[in-house]
């Protein structure tokens, strides 16, 4: 699907974008005036950009939330937070690459921060298990997060995750036990959580650390109860109709909206997180910080029983 | 030949008869007097098989048991009062073939839904139990198995009888997509209030339990018993084998694997189940002392 990080639909935008940097180099170098083309280049650029991504249908969402390039939790973190230190470990097994935690200021209010972190290339993500946490992960998320609860600080955690780790060693340890306990837990976790899907929510992987008051998604992030390709696989027992399947499991940011599982879909710039990191770390901040502010006014029993209601109401039956 | 598995279990996990076909209603009543046993191919009378409550006679394998059957193995005669019988699914996504589904699955099996919860008496204790179906679209969890099994911890918590979930599951409902995911935390949550106001609650797993149910209120038991052999996982072997290309050694996912990795409490024998849990049951100070030549 993507080659050099550029996904096949992004293609005649990326080609077109590296001809008008070619010609604006060729200016420089050889003081010729190309200003009238490369204007007319750009306004190319803009109506193709315009179209490319201004009705991305659900699987190129897909893609783009997996897109090599799209920025990661530890991408964000420096630009929406101070003085971070990232703590390490479940006190029981080991420290899982695949899901960091650690402390920060968030405008000056000292949050816990938990996330699962993909890499960039192979080298990373092995050392990362490609964001798939196992369930020494959700315990140090776990741990941290009840280190919040007995400090009295936020919790924030950011999803991005194929899935839980589905292997054996995930399965001696109890990744099934460690996921449901995580659930339990952050239902009644004694003060805010916030959660931001800032790439794929992938099912119970990232249900396990995104229970809580406010759940926020970037305009391009999925969430979903199976991957579209798995859908696909059992549906029609063929993994190419992934697109389909992306389109029937409703997984899209604003499709969470309309039914009601997340709060607030955060906006991206035109093609994606990755054509803006900054602007878009600048937007998820803005959101934290509203949405805290709003919680730090309740107490620690309202906010619980709250948050309990909220998840009490999910479903569709007659 | 037909096998026993089929007399048994009834249709196969993904139902396909249409909804208008005419479909045996008693699926787990076999008409035959023989059926051969899929694990170990001796030939059984149906009768015998029915007598060990769905367990082989020669190779002790623990076949699955319809909701309405193992109610009936768990609970004092004519004591079982159904909750929420009406709770019915809808189709929230609009998925494709979810609603022909449903309707096969409720046409062939008689069941409104993938659980069946209510209040009864085991060994004359007054009991909450939620019993799953797996032959209702994999046991699978949407919408209304989570409202249901919610629903039922909220009767354990106001009545403050002992809960008892027996599962089976494939996971959650792919067909109610994210609303199904949501059911995780939904009843995960519930069983936060329970054990808050320290209510009882078993979770009985039985073959095959995985994924999403395993990965929320069946792992969340007090006590937590499987059945001999349960394939109990969150991700089971076919997962694994095809995701990550990882050989898998016998055994694994099994019941007695979880037991020896500290995931369960104790495997106990179907015939052993009712009076196992009465044993429980009155050691949390229910039902008086112990009767039962302990
Ligand atoms: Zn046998």
């Amino acid at each position: 699907m993507a080659c050099n990080g550029v996904l096949d639909f992004e293609k005649p935008l990326v080609e077109l974008e590296k001809r008008i940097e070619e010609l604006k180099r060729f200016t420089a170098e050889k003081a010729i005036d190309f200003t009238e083309e490369l204007q007319s280049l750009e306004k190319k650029a803009e109506r193709l950009r315009q179209e490319i991504y201004q009705d991305l249908d659900p699987w190129q969402r897909v893609l783009l939330a997996r897109h090599p390039k799209r920025p990661l939790a530890l991408d964000y973190i420096p630009l929406i937070f101070e003085d971070f230190i990232e703590l390490h470990g479940d006190r029981g097994f080991r420290d899982d690459k695949a899901l960091i935690g650690g402390l920060a200021f968030l405008e000056g209010r000292p949050v816990t921060i938990v996330a699962e972190q993909k890499g960039k290339d192979t080298k990373e993500n092995l050392y990362r298990n490609f964001g798939m946490p196992c369930p020494e992960g959700y315990r140090k998320a776990l741990r941290l997060m009840k280190q919040a609860e007995k400090f009295g600080r936020p919790v924030i955690s950011f999803i991005d995750t194929p899935g839980a780790f589905p292997g054996l060693q995930a399965e001696e340890r109890g990744q099934a036990e460690a996921i449901a306990r995580n659930l339990l837990e952050m239902s009644k976790l004694q003060v805010p959580i916030v959660a931001v899907v800032i790439g794929e929510g992938g099912s119970g992987g990232a249900l396990a650390i995104g229970v809580g008051d406010r759940i926020l998604m970037l305009e391009n992030a999925v969430y979903s109860v199976i991957s579209a390709e798995a859908c696909a696989a059992i549906l029609w027992r063929d993994a190419s109709y992934a697109k389909e399947a992306a389109a029937a499991l409703k997984l899209t940011a604003q499709d969470l909206l309309e039914l009601g599982v997340i709060d607030e879909i955060i906006p991206e710039p035109l093609g994606g997180a990755h054509r803006g990191l900054e602007v878009t770390a600048k937007l998820i901040k803005e959101a934290l910080v509203r949405h805290l502010n709003e919680l730090s006014e309740l107490s620690p029993q309202r906010l619980v029983a709250r948050r309990y209601e909220k998840y009490r109401r999910m479903g569709r039956w007659q | 030949m037909p096998t026993f598995k089929d007399l048994f279990r009834g249709k196969q996990k993904y139902v396909t008869v249409p909804p208008k076909e005419k479909v045996a209603p008693k699926r787990d009543i076999p008409d035959g007097l023989w059926s051969k046993c899929t694990q170990c191919n001796n030939l059984l009378f149906n009768k015998e098989i029915e007598r060990n409550l769905l367990v082989c006679p020669k190779c002790n394998f623990h076949y699955r048991v319809p909701a309405r059957r193992r109610i009936e193995q768990l609970t004092d005669e004519g004591t079982f009062v159904e909750l929420d019988p009406d709770l019915s699914p809808v189709d929230p996504l609009s998925f494709p073939g979810y609603k022909e589904k449903l309707a096969a699955a409720q046409h062939s099996l008689g069941l409104k839904e993938a659980v069946l919860t209510g209040t009864a008496k085991l060994e004359g204790i007054p009991i909450v139990l939620a019993v799953m179906d797996f032959d209702f679209i994999g046991g699978s969890m949407g919408s209304v198995v989570g409202e249901k099994i919610t629903r039922a911890v909220e009767e354990a918590l106001q009545r403050r009888f002992p809960l008892i979930i027996v599962s089976t599951s494939g996971g959650a409902r792919m067909q109610e997509g994210i609303l199904s995911l949501m059911q995780m935390a939904k009843t995960a949550a519930a069983l936060g209030r329970l054990a808050e106001e320290r209510v009882l609650y078993i979770s009985v797993l039985t073959n095959p339990c995985t994924a999403g149910v395993m990965a929320s209120f069946a792992s969340l038991g007090d006590i937590i018993i499987a059945e001999p052999g349960a394939l109990v996982a969150f991700a089971g072997p076919r997962v694994i084998e095809q995701t990550i290309r990882e050989k898998l050694p016998p055994g694994s996912h099994r019941a007695e694997f979880l037991l020896e990795h500290g995931f369960i409490d104790l495997i106990v024998e179907r015939k052993e189940l009712k009076k196992t849990l009465g044993r429980l049951l009155r050691l949390h100070g229910m039902g008086g002392q112990a009767t039962n030549g302990l």
